[in-house]
């Protein structure tokens, strides 16, 4: 074997992450109109959800009591849905540019491929919802931060959540081309009304109830009111979260793997097309 | 080349026989670098491959020849573990694909107009990603390198995007021999060049090939090229191989002057005519 190369080929290589997230990265920063993507949405929906949490609050005494629950929830259903499309985005960037061959010919593997999405979803999110809540906390007196602690939980397991869904969607759009690519911007709405992000999980049937109590983003939502409105944070809901999504993740790596193999099988890396 | 009373080739009853394909498959000595033993590929009904088995030796270039359909980059893809078989075995460096696949990928690389590099991102940052995914040593030196070799000085900072096809297949070229790899895996290295750039490019690969002891797989449509670079052609058609041997001798035994006379003949199944 050539000595140009390394023997680096074993194992997760950190390397390999590297030069992954090296290449969103040099992509990121060649393209205004997707970093401007990246703080538009996010602006837009403070801005709004800013305002009529200044109104009602003003009409309602339960509101005014919620102190910022509405933006607190807009911003956590955010990086949900920010984690997810920042994870999913960068792995449509290989179907759009045609380089999944490229990859998948390469030493990278597919948990290094997913590892360097991770990271990427991480540095979008960061790009998109930092100024959403220095927004909020300027322009509508709502200091996100000041949640503390549960935050770091708040965060952890919604990211988790996103994760696991931007997996199981890449891994929809390798097997069946960029024509299931509709499902990378709409499946996370799925989730929406059942994770209860808006109102508590008692609103709904209590049949459904038992649909909601199975998505860790309803344990974090739950546990978001609690603190803000009640003051009282529930661990036990940040420990069911992770359970659920730890079982959610290993389910969904082991769906995108099973559809990368039903990919070669059908010779689908090759097109990529529709 | 002997001639009819139409100035045609009458090509002799030369045909090749399962019997021969088979022992020329494993006719390499030494190890090989790819083994491929009763590959089938379906799609649906489809035989996109139909049990085809060759032996390719290390250090040697081999062309597959066929038309469109025939079943090459079927065959390129299972080789490279991009597309698992229905049947049969591939070995590539003494491993099993895909099962080994990591073992030795990072000693194989390939170019193909099936894939593009990123568009916005300039040739150097191309480089620089896969070179890092290949954990190739010295990595700045080695696209100065490459880039003097392949003449890419000029746009190593420009947008892969904006090249023109032939800068672009020059890219791609650099791209697939980033890691100075063992094996090298061509579907149509020369296409969108010009003959200037085409006779350079293939003139870089046979150096490469010598320098190295490189093995090098290649499918094309230019059959000058084929019978300049290649010791070996395996020639496809819907999914079998109907011949492979030297050009030399496989063009001696259509009776033909050329390889592109050959591919007709196979493309429109005059052997058999001829032969019946």
């Amino acid at each position: 074997m050539s000595e140009i190369v390394s023997h680096r080929h074993r194992g997760i290589s950190l390397h390999r992450i590297n030069a992954m997230v090296l290449r969103y990265w040099y992509l990121l920063m060649s393209s205004w109109p997707r970093l401007l993507e990246l703080v538009y949405w996010p602006t837009l929906q403070i801005i709004t959800w800013g305002f009529l949490q200044t109104y009602i609050s003003q009409t309602s005494g339960f509101f005014a009591k919620a102190g910022g629950s509405l933006i607190g929830a807009v911003i956590l259903w955010d990086i949900l849905f920010r984690g997810q499309l920042g994870f999913s985005i960068s792995f449509l960037e290989e179907m759009w540019s045609r380089n999944l061959g490229n990859l998948m010919m390469s030493p990278l593997k597919p948990i290094e491929f997913l590892l360097s999405l991770m990271i990427m979803s991480l540095i979008r999110l960061a790009i998109g919802v930092i100024p959403m809540t220095l927004m909020a906390l300027f322009f509508f007196g709502f200091n996100f931060y000041a949640i503390g602690l549960p935050l770091i939980l708040f965060f952890c397991n919604l990211i988790f959540t996103s994760w696991s869904v931007g997996v199981f969607a890449s891994g929809l759009v390798l097997r069946n081309g960029l024509g299931a690519e509709s499902i990378v911007w709409t499946l996370m709405f799925a989730v929406m009304p059942l994770a209860c992000i808006y109102y508590p999980v008692t609103v709904l049937p209590v049949w459904l109830q038992y649909v909601a109590w199975a998505l860790p983003p309803t344990y974090v939502f739950e546990g978001m009111r609690s603190l803000l409105i009640d003051h009282v944070f529930r661990a036990d809901l940040m420990i069911d979260a992770f359970v659920i999504n730890a079982i959610l993740f290993a389910a969904s790596f082991a769906i995108f793997l099973a559809l990368l193999r039903a990919a070669k099988r059908h010779g689908s890396l090759l097109g990529g097309g529709e | 080349m002997q001639q009819n009373e139409t100035g045609q080739g009458q090509p002799p009853d030369l045909r090749t026989t399962a019997a021969d394909l088979q022992a020329r498959a494993a006719d390499v000595n030494g190890p090989a670098a790819i083994d491929v033993a009763h590959l089938v590929k379906l799609y649906k009904a489809t035989r996109a491959v139909d049990d085809i088995s060759f032996r390719i030796a290390r250090g040697s270039i081999t062309g597959l020849l066929g038309g469109n359909g025939a079943g090459k980059t079927t065959t390129i893809a299972m080789i490279m573990g991009l597309v698992l078989p229905t049947s049969g075995r591939v070995e590539v460096l003494d491993a099993k694909i895909p099962e080994q696949s990591y073992d030795v990928l990072g000693r194989m690389n390939f170019e193909s107009p099936y894939v593009d590099m990123p568009m916005r991102l300039t040739v150097r940052q191309n480089l620089t990603i896969f070179g890092r995914l290949y954990a190739v040593n010295h990595l700045r030196e080695r696209i100065d390198q490459l880039a003097a070799d392949l003449d890419l000085k000029e746009f190593l900072d420009r947008a892969s995007g904006k090249l023109s096809a032939g800068q672009k297949t020059r890219v791609a070229l650099a791209k697939a021999l980033i890691n100075e790899p063992d094996l090298l895996l061509l579907d149509e290295p020369t296409a969108s060049l010009d003959p200037d750039t085409a006779d350079w490019v293939r003139q870089h690969l046979e150096t490469y090939r010598k320098t190295h002891n490189a093995t090098i797989l290649l499918a094309s449509h230019n059959m000058l090229e084929v019978e300049r670079l290649c010791d070996r052609v395996i020639i496809m058609k819907r999914g079998k191989i109907q011949d492979d041997d030297s050009p030399d001798r496989i063009m001696a035994r259509y009776n033909r002057d050329t390889l592109e006379e050959v591919f007709l003949d196979v493309a429109r199944g005059r052997m058999r005519e001829g032969a019946s």
